[in-house]
C-alpha cells in the first residue's frame, strides 16, 4: 500500500507531462503544416528557420 | 530532387500579361497588393500568397531562401498543407510587387490570398480545441483505465475506494474540459426544443459521473468513471476526424488559383490610375482593364478595341470583338488590348452578384437535406431516453422503490446504448472515402456530399469546359506545307488569343524566322511584316484580302494564314473532347443513370456532341434555364448530379442535389461544387460515384453492427448485468469492429486509370 503513495503520483505526473508536451507542441504551431513537416525532414540543411 | 517548374501556359499568359504593363499600372497593382495584406505594425505588412504548384521540399526551400534574400523581406514561411506562402516585409524598404516578381521568376504562379480570415481562423481554432480535448480525454481514459484494471483484478475494498477517489479527481476536470463540445451542442438542441445525439451522450456522461462520485464518497458500489471518460474519448475521435476532413477539403478547394478580379484600376480626371477594391466600385466610374484581366463589374467600353472571352458567362469558347459602346458582364476576360470602360453597375448588382444571389437562393433550398447521422439520431435519441426511463420505472416496481439500484440500471442503459460505435460509424467511413478520392485527385467539400451522391439517378452535364476541354484543337488543315510552318508559328507566338495559342502548341515546328511590326487587330487576327511582305493569321475573309490566288479556301476553314500574294492556308479548329468522355458516359449508363447535357452553347455544336456520345441535350440555356430544368427533374422525383465548370453553371451546381466541377472551372463554379476533380479524365465521375455507393453501404453496415450490439447489450443492461467492466469491454469492442469494417473501403478493385499528373501539376 505504501509504495502506491509514491507510484501513483509518479504515473500521473508522467501522464500530465505528456499532456503538457502535447499542449505545447499544438500551441507552438507544430500541427499547422503536417505535409510541410514531412517534406522538410528531407532537406539537408537544418537551419531553415528564419 | 527536381526543381518544380510547373506553371501552365495559361497561367503564365495571364500573369505575364498582368506584370508586363507600364509603370503607372504597377503602382495600381502595388496598391492592390498592399490592400490585401495585413498590417503588422507601422512598417511591416504580412502578405499571403497562394502558390498552388508548390508541392515538394525543394519548392519550399527555394521559395523561402529566395524571398529572404530580398532586402525588405523579414520573414518568409511556406505552408505545404495549405499551399500558401506568408511573407512579412518592410514597406519602407521595398515593394510588394518585387516579392510577387521573385515568386514569378522561380516559376511559381501565384495569387494574392485575401482570405476571410475570421472563418478560417475559427475553423483552425475549433480543430485545435478538439485535438486538445481529445488529448485530455485520452490522458484521463488511459490513467483511469489503469486504476480500474487494478480494481477489477481484485483490489481490497480500501484500495478500491482510494483508486476510485483518484479516478474521480482525474475524471471530473477531464469531463468538464473534454465534454464541452457535446454539452454545448446538447444545450443548443434542447433550447431549440429538439433532441440530438449529444443529449443522451451528455446525460449519460454527467449521470454516470455524478453517480460514481456519490458511490466513491459513501464507499462501496462500483464506479463508472472509466466508461464516462472513454465514451468521450471515442466520440471525440469521430468529431475530430469529421472536422479534419472538412477543413482539408475547404482549404484545398480554396487553394486553387483564383482568377476573378478583386478590384479594378480607376482612371481619375487627371488620367492617373489608382486601385479600388471591387466592393467600392460604383456606377459611372471609369476603369482601365488591361489585357489578361477580367472585368470587375458590368461595364461599357468607352475607349479602345479588344477581344473579349465570354466563356466565363456563356460557356462558348470563341471570343468576340469588342469596341467603344459594347457592354459586357462582370467576370469576362479581356484578351488583347487595354480598354477604358465605364461601370454600368455597382459591385452589388453586377452580373456576378446576380449569379451569387441565384446561388444563395438555391443553397437555401438544399439546406433542408438531413444527414444520415442526424436522421439516425432523431430516431435513436428518443428511443434511448424512453428505454432508460422504462428501465428506471421497471426497477422501481420490481425492487420496491430501491432508487439506487434503479438509477444504476438506468445509467447503465444510457452508457451502453451510447453510440460510441454510432459516433464513429459515419466519420471514419467518410474520412477513408475522402482519402481515397484525394489520392485520385478528387477533392470533397463536405461529408454529406457522399450521402447525396449515393442517391442520384440523373446526371446533368455542361458542355464547354466539362465534356470538352474548352481549348480549341486543329482538326483539319488545307494547303499547309512544311516550309510555311516556321513562319506560321512565329506569327502565332505573337498573340495570346486562344486560337493562336492552339496553333503555336499544335503545329510542331521550331521557328527561327524573324518578323516585324506584329500587330493584333481585334476581331480579325494578327498581322505582321516578314521580309517586307504582310503576313496575316486570322478569320478567312480578312486573310484572303491579301492572298494572291483568288481564294478557293474550303468553307469549313475557320482560321486562315497567308503571306501577301500567296495562297491561303486554312485550318478547321474545334473544341476537343475531354479525356475518356465516351468511356465515362457508357460507364455511367451501365449504372442505370439518366444523362442529360445542359449547355449554353449553340444548338448545332451541342447536337453534334450529343450525337457522338448518345445523350439527351438542351442547348442555348441561360443559368436560369438550367435551374428550371433541374427543378423540373427534382419535382419528378429525380435526384440530380450536376457536372459543370463555368460561372453560368454555378447556380445549377448549387441547385442540384450534388455537384462536381473540374479544377479548371471558374472560381465560383469550384466553390459551388461538392466535388472538384483535378485530373483531366472524366472517369473521376463514375469513380466518385462508386466510392460514394460503397461508403453508403459501409455506413449502413456500421449502423447494423452498432444496432446488433445494442440488441444484445441493452437487455443485459436493463436486467442490471452490466458492470463497469462489461461496459468498458462492450464499448471498445463495438468501436473496434466498426472501425475495422470501415477500413475495408481501402480495399476494392474500383478502377481509376492511373492518369498522369499533368493537370494536377498545372492546377496545383
Amino acid at each position: 500500500m505504501n509504495h502506491l503513495i509514491i507510484l501513483i503520483p509518479i504515473a500521473l505526473g508522467l501522464g500530465l507531462l505528456g499532456l503538457a508536451g502535447f499542449w505545447w507542441s499544438l500551441s507552438s504551431g507544430q500541427y499547422d503544416d503536417l505535409d510541410g513537416a514531412a517534406a522538410r525532414i528531407l532537406e539537408e540543411e537544418s537551419d531553415l528557420d528564419p | 530532387m527536381n526543381r518544380c517548374n510547373t506553371n501552365s501556359v495559361e497561367q503564365n499568359f495571364l500573369l505575364n500579361a498582368n506584370i508586363q504593363h507600364q509603370s503607372t499600372y504597377d503602382k495600381v497593382r502595388e496598391e492592390e497588393l498592399r490592400n490585401g495584406s495585413h498590417q503588422q505594425d507601422d512598417r511591416y505588412l504580412q502578405t499571403v500568397f497562394i502558390v498552388p504548384s508548390m508541392h515538394c521540399v525543394s519548392c519550399i526551400t527555394s521559395i523561402e531562401k529566395t524571398l529572404l534574400q530580398l532586402p525588405h523581406v523579414e520573414k518568409a514561411r511556406a505552408n505545404l498543407s495549405t499551399r500558401r506562402v506568408s511573407v512579412e516585409w518592410d514597406t519602407s524598404k521595398g515593394n510588394g510587387l518585387d516579392i510577387a516578381a521573385s515568386l514569378e521568376d522561380l516559376g511559381f504562379p501565384h495569387s494574392l490570398y485575401i482570405g476571410d480570415d475570421l472563418l478560417s481562423n475559427t475553423m483552425l481554432e475549433t480543430g485545435k480545441q478538439l485535438l486538445l480535448s481529445l488529448a485530455v480525454a485520452g490522458f484521463a481514459a488511459a490513467n483511469i483505465m489503469l486504476l480500474s484494471v487494478s480494481v477489477w483484478s481484485g483490489a481490497d475494498a480500501e484500495t478500491a475506494r482510494f483508486f476510485h477517489l483518484i479516478s474521480g479527481l482525474i475524471a471530473v476536470p477531464a469531463v468538464a474540459y473534454a465534454g464541452r463540445p457535446f454539452f454545448k451542442s446538447a444545450l443548443h438542441a434542447l433550447s431549440a426544443g429538439r433532441l440530438n445525439m449529444d443529449v443522451p451522450i451528455s446525460l449519460a456522461v454527467l449521470l454516470a459521473l455524478a453517480m460514481s462520485i456519490f458511490e466513491s464518497i459513501v464507499g462501496g458500489g462500483e464506479a463508472y468513471f472509466d466508461a464516462a471518460v472513454m465514451l468521450l474519448f471515442f466520440l471525440l475521435i469521430g468529431r475530430y476526424l469529421d472536422h479534419m476532413m472538412r477543413e482539408k477539403a475547404r482549404s484545398s478547394v480554396q487553394s486553387l488559383v483564383q482568377l476573378t478580379a478583386k478590384g479594378g484600376a480607376v482612371v481619375d480626371e487627371n488620367g492617373s490610375l489608382f486601385f479600388v477594391p471591387q466592393s467600392e466600385i460604383i456606377e459611372g466610374m471609369i476603369l482601365r482593364v488591361m489585357a489578361g484581366e477580367r472585368f470587375p463589374v458590368d461595364a461599357m467600353i468607352i475607349k479602345g478595341t479588344t477581344e473579349i472571352d465570354r466563356s466565363f458567362v456563356t460557356g462558348e469558347s470563341e471570343s468576340v470583338r469588342a469596341t467603344t459602346g459594347d457592354r459586357f458582364e462582370a467576370g469576362v476576360l479581356n484578351l488583347v488590348g487595354s480598354v477604358d470602360v465605364v461601370a454600368t453597375s455597382d459591385a452589388e448588382n453586377s452580373f456576378l452578384s446576380e449569379i451569387m444571389k441565384m446561388m444563395n437562393a438555391a443553397e437555401n433550398g438544399r439546406g433542408q437535406y438531413v444527414r444520415v447521422a442526424e436522421r439516425m439520431a432523431s430516431i435513436y435519441a428518443p428511443v434511448v431516453h424512453l428505454l432508460a426511463l422504462f428501465t428506471f420505472i421497471g426497477w422501481m416496481v420490481i425492487s420496491n422503490g430501491d432508487w439506487k439500484t434503479s438509477l444504476y440500471a438506468a445509467i447503465s442503459v444510457l452508457i451502453i446504448t451510447c453510440p460510441c460505435a454510432l459516433g464513429l460509424a459515419v466519420p471514419v467511413v467518410h474520412v477513408i472515402g475522402a482519402n481515397r478520392l484525394f489520392k485520385a485527385g478528387i477533392l470533397m467539400r463536405d461529408g454529406s456530399a457522399f450521402e447525396r451522391l449515393a442517391e442520384i439517378d440523373t446526371i446533368g452535364f455542361d458542355k464547354t469546359g466539362t465534356l470538352t476541354k474548352g481549348s480549341p484543337k486543329i482538326v483539319q488543315t488545307w494547303n499547309l506545307k512544311e516550309k510555311d510552318k516556321g513562319l506560321l508559328v512565329a506569327l502565332a507566338a505573337q498573340s495570346s488569343h486562344p486560337l493562336s495559342r492552339a496553333i503555336n502548341q499544335q503545329i510542331a515546328a521550331t521557328s527561327t524566322v524573324e518578323i516585324q511590326n506584329s500587330q493584333e487587330i481585334p476581331g480579325y487576327g494578327i498581322e505582321a511584316k516578314y521580309k517586307g511582305k504582310k503576313i496575316r493569321l486570322g478569320i478567312p475573309q480578312w486573310v484572303n484580302e491579301i492572298s494572291g490566288v483568288k481564294s478557293k479556301l474550303n468553307q469549313q476553314a475557320t482560321t486562315a494564314f497567308t503571306m501577301e500574294g500567296q495562297q491561303s492556308i486554312g485550318f478547321q479548329m474545334e473544341d476537343d473532347l475531354r479525356d475518356d468522355v465516351v468511356e465515362t458516359i457508357s460507364h455511367l449508363k451501365t449504372k442505370k443513370l439518366e444523362i442529360e447535357m445542359l449547355s449554353g452553347d449553340k444548338t448545332e455544336a451541342v447536337a453534334k456532341l450529343a450525337a457522338t456520345i448518345g445523350v439527351k441535350f438542351y442547348a442555348g440555356m441561360k443559368p436560369k434555364d438550367k435551374i428550371d430544368r433541374l427543378s423540373e427533374l427534382t419535382n419528378q422525383g429525380h435526384k440530380i448530379l450536376m457536372v459543370g465548370d463555368g460561372l453560368n453553371d454555378a447556380p445549377a451546381l448549387t441547385a442540384a442535389h450534388v455537384s462536381m466541377a473540374p479544377s479548371s472551372a471558374s472560381e465560383i463554379g469550384r466553390q459551388a461544387a461538392d466535388f472538384v476533380f483535378t485530373r483531366p479524365s472524366l472517369l473521376a465521375i463514375p469513380f466518385t460515384h462508386t466510392i460514394a455507393k460503397r461508403t453508403e453501404n459501409l455506413i449502413r453496415q456500421n449502423f447494423g453492427l452498432a444496432i446488433a450490439y445494442n440488441v444484445i447489450a441493452v437487455p443485459l443492461a436493463m436486467i442490471g448485468y452490466v458492470t463497469p467492466l462489461v461496459a468498458a469491454l462492450a464499448m471498445s469492442a463495438s468501436s473496434i469492429v466498426v472501425v475495422a469494417n470501415s477500413m475495408r473501403l481501402n480495399f476494392g478493385e474500383e478502377c481509376f486509370p492511373n492518369t498522369d499528373m499533368t493537370l494536377i501539376k498545372e492546377q496545383g
